[in-house]
C-alpha cells in the first residue's frame, strides 16, 4: 500500500523540501500540505491520510493533550512530529516518531520506514482476536501444568517466546492465571476433564 | 471515581458518603454504626474512637484509584485502627462477600451438568484454599502477630515485612478470571440471569479487593517498615 502523508509546518521552505524528499520515496504519496491547523481535523479525513507530519508548535506547546485528541479522533493515524528547534523531549514522546529538521534524506527515508513498520506490527497483534496454532499448543501445555522451561523444552522454542505466547493468550482470552485458563481450554474442548 | 472538592475532618460524614457510596461499606469495618445524622467525619471518628486521619486515608484510597498517601504522615496518625479495620475486611470478604457469590455460583454450576459443572466447581473450590490461605495463614497468622510483636517493642528475628511484600499475591485476578468464565465462555443458555447477578456482585468485591491491596501495599507495608526502622 502506500501512505499517504499530509504535512503541516508553517514554513514553506521546510514543507516544500521534505516534499521533495518523500514524493521520492517508494510507498509514500504527500497528498497534502498545509501551514496551519485551521482545516486539520477536515483534511485528515477528506483526504484519507494515514501519516501525519507535523511542526510540534502548530499543536500549541501548552495544549499538549491535542495530540492524544488527534489520536482519539483518527485511531489509525501516524502522528509524526517535525522538529524545527530545540524542544522539551517528553513531549516529543506522544508522537509515533520524530523527524528533525537537519535530518539526512537517509535518516528521514530509514525513521519513515521504521516507524511504519512499528505500528503495523502493533496494529496487527491487537486486531488478532483468535488464538493462533502456536498460542494453543502452549496453552494446552499450561493447562496441563507445565512450566515455561518444560514448554519451551517440548516445544523446541525459547523461554521468551513461550513467555510472549502467553502474554498473547492473556491478551486475548482476558484470563490471567492457570486455573483459569485451565477452565478456557476444558469449556473450549482443547483438553479433557 | 474522581472527587468532586477536597474533603476534610470538617466535612458531614453523610457529605462524604453521598459522594462515593462505595464508601457505605467501610463503616462497619470501622465499627461506625449508622444514624450519625449530621456530624463531621471528626466528630463521628471521635465518639467510635476511630483516628479520623486514618478513615480519612482509607476514604482516599476507596475514593481515587491513584491515590498514594504520604508515608512521612504515619508517624504523626494514630495507627492503632489499621489491623483492627484489615480483619474486620478479611472477615467481611469470607463471611459475607464470598459465601454469597458461592451461593449463586453452585447454582450455576447445578444447571451446567456433568459437561461444565465439575470444572467450574473445582475451579472454584481451588481459588477458595487460596483466598483462606492468603488471608487466613498470612496475614492472620503470621503477618498480624508479627505487626503486634513490633508494637510491643519487639523484633521476631524470624520475619519481616519484607517477606510479605514479595510473597503478597494478588487474589483478585482469579476472581477476574471466573468473571470472564462466567461472562464470556460458558455457553449462553445456562441461567443468563444468574450469571449476570454474580458478575456484579464479583466486579463490586473485584473493586473492594484491588483498593484493599493497594491499602496493604501503600500503607501496611510502608508502616510497618518504619515500625522496623524504630527498633534497635
Amino acid at each position: 500500500m502506500t501512505y499517504r502523508v499530509l504535512i503541516c509546518e508553517p514554513s514553506e521552505i521546510i514543507s516544500t523540501g521534505l516534499t521533495e524528499i518523500i514524493q521520492k520515496l517508494p510507498g509514500f504519496d504527500v497528498v497534502s500540505r498545509l501551514d496551519t491547523t485551521e482545516h486539520l481535523n477536515e483534511r485528515i479525513l477528506t483526504s484519507d491520510i494515514n501519516i501525519l507530519i507535523i511542526n510540534p508548535l502548530l499543536l500549541g506547546y501548552f495544549e499538549r493533550n491535542q495530540i492524544s485528541q488527534l489520536s482519539k479522533e483518527h485511531p489509525h493515524l501516524v502522528v509524526i512530529a517535525l522538529v524545527t528547534n530545540l524542544m522539551d523531549p517528553s513531549w516529543l514522546k506522544s508522537f509515533h516518531g520524530t523527524i528533525e529538521v537537519n535530518d539526512s534524506r537517509l535518516s528521514i527515508t530509514n525513521k519513515l520506514n521504521e516507524i511504519v513498520q512499528s505500528n503495523g506490527k502493533q496494529e496487527k497483534v491487537s486486531d488478532d482476536i483468535e488464538l493462533s496454532k502456536r498460542e494453543i499448543d502452549v496453552l494446552v501445555a499450561v493447562a496441563k501444568g507445565m512450566m515455561n522451561k518444560e514448554i519451551a523444552d517440548q516445544m523446541n522454542i525459547s523461554i521468551h517466546t513461550v513467555i510472549s505466547h502467553r502474554k498473547n493468550i492473556t491478551k486475548k482470552t482476558g484470563i490471567k492465571s492457570v486455573a483459569g485458563l485451565t477452565v478456557y481450554a476444558m469449556i473450549n474442548g482443547l483438553i479433557e476433564n | 471515581m474522581s472527587k468532586t472538592k477536597p474533603i476534610s475532618g470538617k466535612t458531614k460524614l453523610a457529605e462524604l458518603i453521598a459522594s462515593n457510596h462505595r464508601l457505605l461499606q467501610l463503616l462497619s469495618r470501622f465499627g461506625i454504626g449508622l444514624g450519625f445524622g449530621d456530624r463531621s467525619i471528626e466528630e463521628v471518628c471521635r465518639i467510635n474512637d476511630v483516628s479520623s486521619e486514618l478513615f480519612l486515608i482509607i476514604c482516599d484510597i476507596y475514593s481515587d484509584n491513584n491515590y498514594k498517601p504520604n508515608h512521612t504522615d504515619f508517624q504523626h496518625i494514630d495507627m492503632r485502627g489499621l489491623l483492627p479495620y484489615l480483619k474486620a475486611s478479611h472477615q467481611y470478604y469470607l463471611e459475607e462477600r464470598f459465601p454469597h457469590i458461592e451461593e449463586h455460583l453452585q447454582r450455576i454450576i447445578k444447571a451446567s451438568g456433568s459437561k461444565y459443572g465439575p470444572m467450574l466447581s473445582h475451579f472454584y473450590d481451588e481459588y477458595k484454599q487460596e483466598v483462606m490461605q492468603h488471608i487466613q495463614y498470612y496475614e492472620e497468622e503470621v503477618v498480624f502477630p508479627y505487626i503486634e510483636a513490633l508494637r510491643k517493642g519487639e523484633k521476631p528475628t524470624s520475619y519481616n515485612i519484607n517477606e510479605f511484600r514479595h510473597n503478597h499475591t494478588n487474589i483478585q485476578d482469579t476472581l477476574d478470571d471466573m468473571m470472564n468464565i462466567l461472562i464470556k465462555y460458558l455457553p449462553g443458555d445456562i441461567l443468563p440471569m444468574e450469571r449476570i447477578e454474580i458478575s456484579l456482585d464479583i466486579m463490586e468485591l473485584s473493586a473492594d479487593l484491588s483498593c484493599h491491596s493497594r491499602l496493604e501495599d501503600d500503607v501496611l507495608i510502608p508502616y510497618v517498615e518504619s515500625l522496623e526502622n524504630a527498633l534497635p
